[in-house]
């Protein structure tokens, strides 16, 4: 905190630590419940409480238990890598249509922008239980079609209409962030490249793709955080065949079950962190790259 | 684009004819040209675009209208009981024991015997039922007794029916059949407003029924509550942000990301281990003689309040730094220089500046508000759920389809008239992340 200047009345001294002692308590607001239940998922107890021997740092009040359950009991390392086997695809589909799409929509002349603009954004403007009962409606006959008509086995009809649905759910962040990207993008880049020879793909793959990769990427991360985070629409049309870990652990959390929810959480929290760092490394190399200063 | 450019040295084709309109590279008129290659742009980038708006129309936009067309549809009835439907045409009751003439009766009968062989009559019954409670049931005891009623004339078919359940000498199930023979019904969003669509129009329902508009009534105003506690705990965190130096803000802003960037089950996960009776608040609360018995700190209003305004808060102070990012200190200096006290400096030249902040946060946290989930269900109990929470009931729970999609098309428009106004204040383009 800068020092203050020598003018300073009492009055506005108050106001100015006044202020911050404010800010730090919204900020303890933010950031103090996440911070709550990491010692707790480390508890030897069952409970969702701090035990008396957590509190005085008993090396025997704390243990790994939860992780192990965590890790190695088969409802939640199903539900881990059903989360992934979901996220995954869903992300593979929302940015490579997203991209494309992104690009289209940045060129000059595109008839009924905006429309189209409201159209591809409105999965995130509809609240995912609206959107989650039109799904219903719509994928409970075609799962149907597909497992009496086509014959395709129940488990991948499942599968399918998850990952479509949160393709789906996906596209309006990788739409807004290359499109944002795009926004500084020269295209005489890709004159330059074309009347040296390149075709279309090459011109895209050699000189736009590398440019707009750190807009592509956070898109692809939003996109998959959404998928990995989304539980409302697969509550309602998924099975449990399906069961990921948000879904796991809003059963968990309904019913009360264990303390693992909390290690699952401590661990969903560093991933985030992860998830974090890497947006925000991509943001400012993204900005050096078009000559802003990273800000 | 390389095919229209005209340049003076492109060769004496692009040189223009004495009375003639400009010709580009190729002979053809300069604006004709010029046209065809827009032209050929927009069919590109239409092109890139098509793939996705495709797959977005078929597996959003179709869902979403579906929803809406469910709202009103009532085709089970007229196709399950198509006699019966013709028949009722015509008659009215003049008393709760008239009955319809006996060929009502006999075209009804025949209706079920056959919808009994497809297994629709409890369908048809599980639609009545949601406009009068127990039809469920008759309807589900005549698909076994059907097949013995005598129809060899209408007269007996009625005496035939009436023996089944005396219900049916009664008027009032035939109203109700009359009264959803169409192809498309308003009744289930008469039940969305608690009220119920009969033979004499729409009626209200019994208080103790009636749940859905004071269900809607607070999510707005919980969702209103929210929206201004994140408002006030946003403006100084956003202030701070937007007046510190960068270094600090950036770190600072590490803070509010975190929040956002945590899964949202792992932030109900929190409370939910916070606020519960035996949870650390209470606990610490007790430990240090505070209290002597553990406050309701959730299942109540009070839990999700407090778990959503955590929530929501960064969705509040993202746009709001966004703002004030943008306002120059100098105005602000410039007033003091004036002779403004800091109160007035901050009351004329700062705060109105900051406005479209507080409009864009405030807009964005009540859109997101007003329909959530997973976080009233899992820490609001009875008194602090919303009216999503009771659109997943009637899809998961009571299977009342119609309803949910009304409930659902209700809180739609709602949502969609907040964007407009929404897209009005900030403009759509300028929504960011993170």
């Amino acid at each position: 905190m800068a020092t203050l200047p020598a003018y300073t009345t009492p009055a506005q001294k108050i106001w100015h630590y006044g202020l911050r002692v404010l800010c730090g308590f919204i900020f303890f607001f933010l950031v103090a419940p996440i911070v709550a239940i990491i010692p707790l998922s480390f508890s030897a107890g069952d409970f969702f409480t701090y035990t008396e021997g957590m509190l005085t740092f008993q090396p025997d009040a704390y243990s790994l238990k939860h992780y192990e359950d965590a890790l190695t009991n088969p409802e939640w390392t199903t539900a881990i890598w059903n989360s992934f086997r979901i996220a995954i695809p869903a992300t593979i589909i929302a940015v490579t249509l997203g991209t494309l799409a992104a690009i289209g929509l940045s060129q000059r002349h595109v008839p009924g922008r905006r429309a189209i603009m409201a159209i591809l954004i409105s999965p995130m403007i509809v609240p995912l239980i609206i959107s989650a009962l039109g799904m219903f409606f719509f994928y409970a006959p075609l799962g149907n079609f597909m497992q009496d008509t086509l014959r395709l086995p129940q488990d991948l009809v499942e599968f399918i209409k998850i990952v479509l649905a949160h393709a789906v759910l996906g596209i309006p962040f990788v739409i807004i962030t290359v499109t944002a990207t795009l926004v500084g993008f020269d295209q005489s880049l890709t004159r330059a490249a074309a009347s040296m020879g390149a075709g279309p793909l090459r011109t895209f793959f050699k000189v736009q793709m590398p440019l707009i990769l750190p807009g592509v990427i956070s898109g692809a991360l939003f996109a998959f955080i959404t998928s990995f985070d989304e539980v409302v629409v697969i509550t309602i049309i998924g099975s449990q065949k399906v069961q990921t870990l948000p879904w796991q652990m809003f059963v968990g959390l309904r019913e009360q079950i264990s303390l693992t929810i909390l290690a699952v959480a401590t661990m969903m929290v560093g991933f985030s962190i992860i998830l974090l760092t890497t947006i925000e490394l991509l943001r400012r190399r993204n900005e050096r790259l078009r000559g802003l200063t990273p800000s | 684009m390389t095919d229209t450019v005209t340049s003076p040295d492109a060769g004496n084709a692009g040189a223009p004819p004495e009375d003639g309109p400009i010709l580009a590279a190729d002979g053809t008129p300069l604006a004709r040209s010029l046209n065809r290659s827009v032209r050929r742009q927009k069919i590109r980038a239409l092109a890139l675009i098509a793939p996705l708006l495709v797959f977005v129309l078929i597996s959003f936009i179709v869902p979403i209208v579906g929803m809406l067309l469910r709202s009103v549809d009532n085709s089970v009835v007229p196709e399950t009981l198509p006699r019966t439907v013709v028949a009722l045409e015509g008659w009215t009751a003049s008393g709760p024991d008239d009955t319809p003439p006996p060929e009502v009766y006999e075209a009804f009968v025949l209706d079920i015997q056959k919808a009994a062989d497809e297994r629709r009559h409890t369908v048809v019954g599980g639609r009545l039922n949601y406009q009068t409670a127990g039809v469920a049931s008759k309807f589900r005891q005549l698909g076994r007794a059907a097949e013995d009623i005598d129809t060899s004339s209408p007269e007996a078919a009625k005496a035939g029916l009436i023996d089944v359940d005396a219900t049916w000498g009664q008027a009032s199930i035939w109203q109700t059949i009359q009264t959803y023979d169409g192809e498309y019904t308003t009744g289930y969003y008469a039940n969305a407003v608690d009220r119920n669509l009969d033979v004499d129009g729409v009626q209200a329902r019994p208080d103790d029924e009636a749940i859905y508009l004071m269900l809607f009534w607070r999510t707005i105003r919980l969702s209103l509550i929210i929206t201004v506690i994140c408002a006030l705990l946003g403006y100084p965190i956003a202030w701070l942000l937007s007046n510190s130096r960068e270094r600090n803000a950036n770190l600072l802003l590490i803070l509010v990301l975190l929040p956002f960037w945590t899964s949202l089950l792992v932030r109900t996960s929190a409370w939910k281990v916070l606020l519960q009776e035996q949870g650390v608040i209470n606990e610490s609360l007790t430990s240090m003689g505070l209290i002597g018995s553990p406050l309701p700190l959730m299942y109540n209003q009070f839990g999700t309040i407090v778990a959503m305004t955590h929530i929501l808060l960064p969705f509040m102070i993202l746009p709001m730094y966004s703002v004030m990012k943008t306002i120059p200190p100098s105005y602000v200096r410039a007033a003091k220089s004036l002779g403004a006290t800091d109160f007035t400096a901050f009351r004329r030249v700062y705060f109105p500046q900051s406005v479209p902040g507080i409009g864009a946060g405030g807009v964005l946290v009540f859109i997101l508000a007003i329909g959530y989930y997973i976080t009233p269900e899992i820490v609001g109990g009875t008194t602090g759920i919303f009216i999503s929470n009771r659109i997943a009931y009637n899809i998961q729970s009571t299977l009342n389809w119609g309803l949910a999609a009304a409930l659902g098309a209700m809180l739609l428009v709602a949502v969609l008239v907040l964007y407009w106004v929404y897209d009005r204040v900030v403009g759509i383009d300028n929504v960011k992340l993170g």
